[in-house]
């Protein structure tokens, strides 16, 4: 269960002539969840968009499965979700709709089970409202259903809990914890106090590493 | 090649959906040309004789208002980042989102340009001339025009920036398109103008989708 899936090697990002983090190195193994922990403005979401490859403003190296990233990058946007602040949810579209193109986009979601995932996030029934005339929460459902769908073994997550309620989050938390169980690995950020049911959640502190 | 007929699908549907953005660039170009006379002359030999230019620019600013909403929405509820982060060739997203903007804008413009010559006097040997090169010069302004809106998509405003950065490209276009029509009128041979007008769409075609693919690219992830 030890294999690394993700490395980051001496990594340095800079913004607005504010450094967020320098030398920075992490690794993240097969079965584990790492919490990015950090102040608004520490850097938490450059992090994950460094990570997942929507951002060229650092400087360092990144591996996926000891490979460098740029060589393997097919492959890793293949094992990588990411569900970012924007939840790439098309107002104009149903959540079906939505979720069927978000399957085109990404080999590793399941086409079959979209019935099924839009149940589980409990938007059984909307399947054909367009998505800007659901409420907040529920367009974040929408993003979030990929998860259900998802087969990929790295899960990289900007605040997914954002305007969900408190039936939400926890079954979020438990398709975490089943996803970790089966292998996968998780980094995400979030405010709210995160309890994965049987698993340790590994915290990095953008804070600390900014004062040192 | 079915990821990419499932993209142009998918955008389709998004402008049927929306459908204003059909409606913007032809109730621009009818306006035009409805304004036209009542602004300068009504005189008809007047208007024949400048019916080929009004109509050209009139199409191609058309074209240009709405060629910023290419990948501002995506951009802006992070479907973009999602296609960015994608195993599938972006390109192919591209190319069918250039595709659906010419058949919302110049397509129909085109289609409907009979109707604005009519407006214009337009001797009635122009009016193949009007219309193929409408059909061959429109392509390839939504393709130069996705260039610039893919560059200007992270910016607040990029609206007067796409127009310096596009209406150079356009001029071109301009040009051997409303030549076109001109030597229509006059009866000359046509073929040389629409051969220039299609060596510019095949340039084009060839590569505005690799410039566009790294345009967005710059965009999203600096």
């Amino acid at each position: 269960m030890d294999s690394v899936l993700l490395e980051v090697k001496d990594l340095f990002c800079e913004r607005d002539e504010r450094i967020l983090f320098d030398n920075f190195s992490m690794q993240i193994n097969a079965g584990e969840v790492v919490q990015i922990i950090g102040q608004n403005g520490s850097g938490k979401t450059s992090l994950l968009r460094i990570l997942c490859g929507l951002s060229d403003a650092y400087e360092g190296e990144l591996f996926w499965q000891n490979e460098l990233i740029d060589d393997v990058r097919n492959s890793y946007y293949q094992s990588m979700l990411y569900v970012g602040h924007l939840s790439g949810v098309k107002g104009t579209l149903t959540a079906e709709e939505n979720l069927q193109w978000m399957v085109q986009l990404d080999n590793s979601l399941n086409k079959c089970s979209i019935a099924h995932a839009l149940k589980q996030v409990g938007l059984y029934g909307f399947e054909d409202v367009p998505c800007h005339s659901l409420s907040a929460g529920q367009q974040r459902r929408v993003g979030l259903a990929r998860l259900y769908l998802s087969s990929a073994p790295l899960w990289i997550l900007d605040e997914p809990f954002t305007a969900l309620d408190k039936q939400g989050v926890a079954e979020k938390e438990a398709l975490i914890a089943q996803h970790v169980s089966a292998g996968g690995s998780v980094i995400l950020t979030t405010h709210h106090d995160l309890a994965i049911p049987g698993k340790n959640i590994r915290p990095i502190n953008l804070d600390e590493l900014a004062r040192t | 090649m079915s990821f990419f007929f499932a993209a142009l699908k998918r955008e389709l549907l998004l402008v049927f959906r929306h459908r204003s953005d059909i409606i913007n660039p032809l109730a621009f170009f009818l306006m035009v040309a409805v304004l036209f006379p009542l602004g300068v002359s009504p005189d008809p030999s007047f208007l024949s004789e400048v019916a080929s230019g009004v109509i050209w620019v009139a199409a191609l600013l058309a074209c240009l208002l709405s060629v910023d909403s290419i990948f501002r929405s995506d951009f802006q509820d992070g479907s973009l980042e999602q296609m960015l982060i994608s195993a599938e060739s972006l390109w192919l997203i591209v190319t069918a989102k250039v595709i659906t903007h010419w058949l919302v804008s110049g397509f129909f413009l085109a289609l409907i340009s009979p109707l604005v010559g009519m407006m214009f006097f337009l001797p009635e040997q122009g009016y193949f001339s009007l219309i193929v090169s409408l059909l061959l010069g429109t392509p390839t302004l939504s393709l130069m025009g996705a260039i610039g809106s893919a560059l200007t998509v992270g910016l607040r405003k990029g609206g007067v920036l796409i127009s310096l950065l596009v209406l150079p490209l356009y001029i071109p276009v301009l040009i051997f398109g409303a030549g076109t029509v001109q030597a229509g009128v006059m009866g000359l041979p046509i073929q040389g103008y629409l051969a220039l007008l299609a060596a510019i769409l095949v340039f084009s075609l060839m590569l505005a989708p690799v410039a566009i693919v790294a345009a967005l690219k710059i965009s999203v992830r600096s």
